[in-house]
């Protein structure tokens, strides 16, 4: 199974297991992890999904459309290098992804 | 009245004998006010029973998709629900489908029992109303024909997915944003779709001219047929007299053939329980700042309630309800403060979505009121942003295909700040960078 390793602004670490085919945010969300917002059920609207991938993470995952680059500009918290938004990012079969939720996503 | 209800004797408060005294939050609605009031208040710390209950046989899921994604097959029905099974148990909420709430007997100091169609009974201490609302029907000849339909949840919108596959021609009434986002996505779909809207225009007052002549003109250059200031006279059968629509005749004579008919006219808010409890009502429940009805004890939450305009600087005394997953989400959050005795009162900057076809359009703030519009159009990225002004502060934008746009206005509003409208005409400037502290 596909697993994603959440680390809060504090350090607090919650690993959740998630199912082929679903984004990285919905697998936070249905599980409650707090750092995740996603007002806007990932279509891409709100940039309350916001989420910084482990360096060597990154090259694991679909490359950014346009759309979602423009919407990282208007992140609560600045974006950095490794900043995407997680309503993108699929789990495919043995993903193990480590991320890190910013401080607030309003 | 507060202080009535306090000089009661105690006595005057009595339970029937089977109800127990305490028995926790009763949330009626389990849609997304109702999700987002059970999830606040476990974060809150509040440790109270919780009962998170609604009509649909369904596990809480989120409408928006109906409409969009859900419609066109793009997304599995698993990922509009809002939490896992798990999630509901490990918080200790408990979910009740399935059960429609007829009558609620309530007593002075706000507990009191509800009784559902089926004759079960919940009782209560305290009491939130997230019933939202319910869409308007357009009572004309032909409206009880097979394929006259409706999209308001989930049930809707599988009734309209099992009629796509034979069907060829659609006619969509209100031009509203469920009429086009449904009306895109059939188009998409390979359906011969024709929107008829009563007005004179598209989307009613939620936007502004400039932005319901560009759906327009983008809608009918992407092959929509829009027929504005035309309403429907009635929905007829094949001359065989079957059970299900054939076509549509409009008040001209023009007929037009039509397997599904998809009105999307707007909604009503479901005040029912809230009149039955003799709560202030007027164009939703009418709640305070802190999602208060007049009873200072029950919340009401999200499409349901007529609240104070949240947006700050508002004029003193404007109420408005809302239908928006933003403010359903806020709305809640501040309820559930009400409920575990911190009162924050509801402020904030509104902001709504709507997807159709390839446009993107993300709404910040609320535009009624403005003085003033800035334009600002790229033909060639196809980007579109109307900036609403009232006496020279920025109060509202709508971008189409525009992110950018959208999240420095938004940003702007939040923090107080201002984007000077003589600044921001010219497409190529940044918001962001001519956003200025007063
Ligand atoms: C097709 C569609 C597309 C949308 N798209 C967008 C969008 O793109 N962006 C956006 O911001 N918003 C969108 N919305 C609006 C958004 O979904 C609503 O604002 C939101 O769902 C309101 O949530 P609510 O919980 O207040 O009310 P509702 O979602 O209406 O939920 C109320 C629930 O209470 C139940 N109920 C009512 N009475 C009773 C009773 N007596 N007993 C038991 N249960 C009862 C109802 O069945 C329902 O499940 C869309 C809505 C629809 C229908
Ligand atoms: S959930 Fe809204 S942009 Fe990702």
């Amino acid at each position: 199974m596909p697993t994603v390793h959440f680390t809060d602004a504090e350090g607090a670490v919650r690993d959740v297991e998630g199912n082929v085919g679903d984004s990285v945010m919905e697998t936070a969300v249905r599980n409650g992890v707090p750092g995740i917002v996603a007002e806007c059920g990932g279509s891409l609207s709100c940039a309350t999904c916001h989420v910084f991938v482990r360096e060597d993470c990154v090259s694991q995952l679909p490359p950014m459309e346009d759309m979602e680059d423009e919407m990282l500009y208007g992140t609560a918290v600045d974006r950095e290098d490794n900043s995407r938004l997680s309503c993108q990012l699929r789990l495919a079969d043995g993903t193990e992804l480590f991320v890190t939720t910013p401080e607030t996503q309003v | 009245m507060g202080t009535q209800a306090a000089e009661q004797p105690a006595s005057a408060t009595t339970h029937p004998a089977s109800v127990p005294a305490h028995t926790g939050l009763l949330i009626i609605g389990a849609s997304q006010s109702g999700v987002q009031l059970a999830v606040s208040l476990r974060a809150l710390g509040f440790d109270e029973h919780i009962t998170l209950l609604g009509d649909e046989d369904h596990r809480p899921y989120q409408r928006p998709a109906l409409s969009k994604e859900f419609l066109q097959g793009t997304v599995e029905s698993e990922s509009l629900i809002f939490r896992s099974n798990d999630y509901w148990a490990e918080h200790n909420v408990e979910l009740v489908k399935g059960e429609y709430i007829v009558r609620i007997d309530k007593d002075a100091d706000g507990s009191g029992v509800a009784h559902a169609s089926s004759g079960r009974e919940f009782p209560f201490k305290r009491l939130a109303l997230t019933v939202g609302a319910r869409a308007r029907k357009l009572d004309i000849d032909g409206g009880d024909l097979d394929g006259v339909l409706y999209l308001r949840n989930a049930d809707d919108a599988l009734a309209l997915k099992a009629r796509v596959g034979d069907a060829t021609d659609v006619v969509v009434i209100g031009g509203g944003f469920i009429g086009l986002e449904a009306a895109s996505s059939l188009q998409k779909m390979g359906k011969n779709v024709t929107v008829l809207e009563f007005g004179p225009r598209l989307v009613g007052r939620a936007v502004g001219e400039e932005t319901a002549e560009y759906f327009l003109q983008a809608h009918r250059s992407r092959g929509l047929d829009i027929r504005l200031n035309t309403s429907a006279a009635r929905f007829t059968s094949n001359a065989d007299g079957g059970a299900s629509v054939a076509a549509v005749e409009l008040q001209d004579g023009t007929v037009l053939p039509a397997q599904i008919v998809l009105i999307g006219i707007g909604v009503i808010p479901n005040t029912q329980l809230a009149e039955q409890l003799g709560l202030a009502v007027d164009n939703g429940v009418v709640v305070d700042r802190f999602a208060l009805a007049s009873d200072g004890s029950t919340v009401a939450v999200g499409d349901v309630a007529n609240m104070p305009n949240p947006v700050p600087g508002s004029e003193p005394g404007e109420r408005i309800r809302l239908e928006s997953v933003n403010n359903a989400i806020e709305h809640a959050k501040v309820a559930a403060y009400s409920l575990t005795g911190r009162h924050e009162e509801y402020a904030g900057i509104p902001w709504f979505w709507s997807n159709q076809a390839d446009l993107k359009l993300q709404i910040a703030g609320l535009c009624n009121g403005f003085d003033a519009t800035v334009l600002r159009r790229d033909e060639e990225r196809g980007k579109f942003s109307v900036l609403y002004y009232r006496q020279g502060r920025i109060i509202a934008a709508d971008c189409v295909n525009a992110p950018l746009d959208f999240m420095a206005v938004k940003n702007a509003l939040a923090k107080g700040r201002n984007i000077p409208a003589d600044a921001a005409a010219d497409p190529a400037t940044q918001l962001k960078t001519i956003t200025t502290d007063s």
